[in-house]
């Protein structure tokens, strides 16, 4: 009205434009923070790196109430059913973020009870490396998000139907190898694992 | 010789060996014998030598341990409250029922510390209130740290099943 002239009188868009510009400006993470990185989350959210300039501040301890999940940590087998519940207790439509090393791929954890790679058991969208990662990788990987929500977002958020198969690593039959199923290691006087080991000769340690 | 010592070999003789290791005693009870003789000692110990605190219960795995004869041990760490005297009593059981009388009726504490061997080694504990699983979850069946169970595990970290994006 009063800026008559400085616009046209009509703009067409799309409404998936409208609704990804909306959304991807108004992100409310879930914290998923189970280790080191959730500090490092917690540093994004506070005021020296503040997340709230893009838009992601609004962090709610409920699942119900988040659209950005943020596995932040090692997540360990006892995990992975409570974090397949929140992650489908989360409304749509939903994005997740896998935040450092452990929660991506294990981590220096490959250890028989810990998940090597949240994504094998969840949808990932953005990955974030580090160890942990500072809180300016995770801005970005946000700001990755926001690019993703723009480009391939849908108001009715159909675009997640497509992904319809599993999303994870293919190298879930390469579990163990024959020759990384090792078992007790042989040399207990030199703390190594030398694997052509000859114990026979040893002279016998008295037993304490 | 402490005088401990003098009091469980009048009470249990040749029911075990000793060895002594940077000032600290240990009491080595092979696995022959721990099943009959563990409790008796443990009691004895507390209630007539001064040994009334019950710091830790551990587990070790002797699997290919040069010169070992039994293959689990559980180390009961005590702690004299009075004279700040310690003793580790080591006890051992074998396969295929590793089996030791329960140090609950003695000290409450014993509880998880047990449950925690139970879970890592699958030694058992006659007489123990509550042995469950403490650390891994219920359904898991191995014991992950004996000796001959692999470092990443027989693939239980990855018997979940997978949920992709369109059905969630």
């Amino acid at each position: 009205m009063a800026i008559t002239g400085l616009l046209p009188d009509f703009l067409v868009t799309k409404l998936d434009y409208l609704a990804n510009l909306t959304r991807k400006h108004s992100l409310w993470p879930m914290p998923f923070a189970t280790a080191c990185c959730g500090i490092e989350l917690m540093a994004t959210a506070s005021s020296r790196y503040d997340i709230a300039r893009f838009g992601s501040e609004a962090m709610r301890f409920s699942p119900r109430q988040c659209d950005l999940m943020i596995v932040a940590g090692r997540v360990v087998m006892k995990m992975v059913p409570v974090m397949q519940r929140i992650w489908l207790q989360m409304p749509e439509p939903k994005w997740c973020i896998s935040m450092g090393a452990c929660a991506s791929s294990g981590g220096v954890f490959d250890a028989y009870a810990t998940v090597q790679g949240i994504d094998r058991f969840i949808p990932v969208d953005v990955y974030v490396p580090g160890c942990p990662p500072r809180p300016e990788q995770l801005i970005r990987a946000v700001l990755d998000i926001q690019e993703k929500i723009q480009r391939t977002g849908t108001i009715d958020a159909r675009e997640f139907a497509a992904r319809s198969s599993y999303e994870g690593p293919t190298s879930l039959a390469r579990e163990i190898g024959p020759e990384e199923a090792i078992v007790a290691p042989g040399d207990f006087t030199t703390a190594t694992r030398l694997r052509s080991l000859k114990m026979t000769n040893d002279p016998p340690m008295t037993r304490q | 010789m402490a005088a401990y010592l003098d009091t469980l070999t009048a009470r249990f003789p040749g029911a075990f060996t000793t060895s002594e290791f940077r000032g600290d005693r240990r009491v080595i009870v092979a696995a022959d014998k721990a099943p009959a003789v563990l409790l008796g000692l443990l009691r004895c110990l507390k209630e007539e030598c001064g040994f009334d605190f019950l710091c830790d219960v551990a587990g070790v795995d002797y699997l290919n341990y040069p010169g070992a004869a039994d293959r689990y041990g559980v180390v009961y760490a005590l702690t004299n409250t009075t004279t700040g005297g310690r003793v580790f009593v080591k006890a051992f059981a074998n396969d295929p029922d590793p089996v030791l009388p329960s140090a609950v009726p003695l000290w409450q504490g014993a509880d998880w510390l047990e449950r925690e061997v139970y879970d890592m080694y699958g030694v058992r504990f006659d007489g123990h209130p509550d042995l469950r699983r403490i650390l891994m979850p219920s359904e898991f069946t191995a014991y992950p740290l004996r000796k001959d169970y692999p470092l990443r595990g027989l693939g239980e970290r990855h018997n979940f099943p997978t949920i992709t994006r369109a059905e969630s």
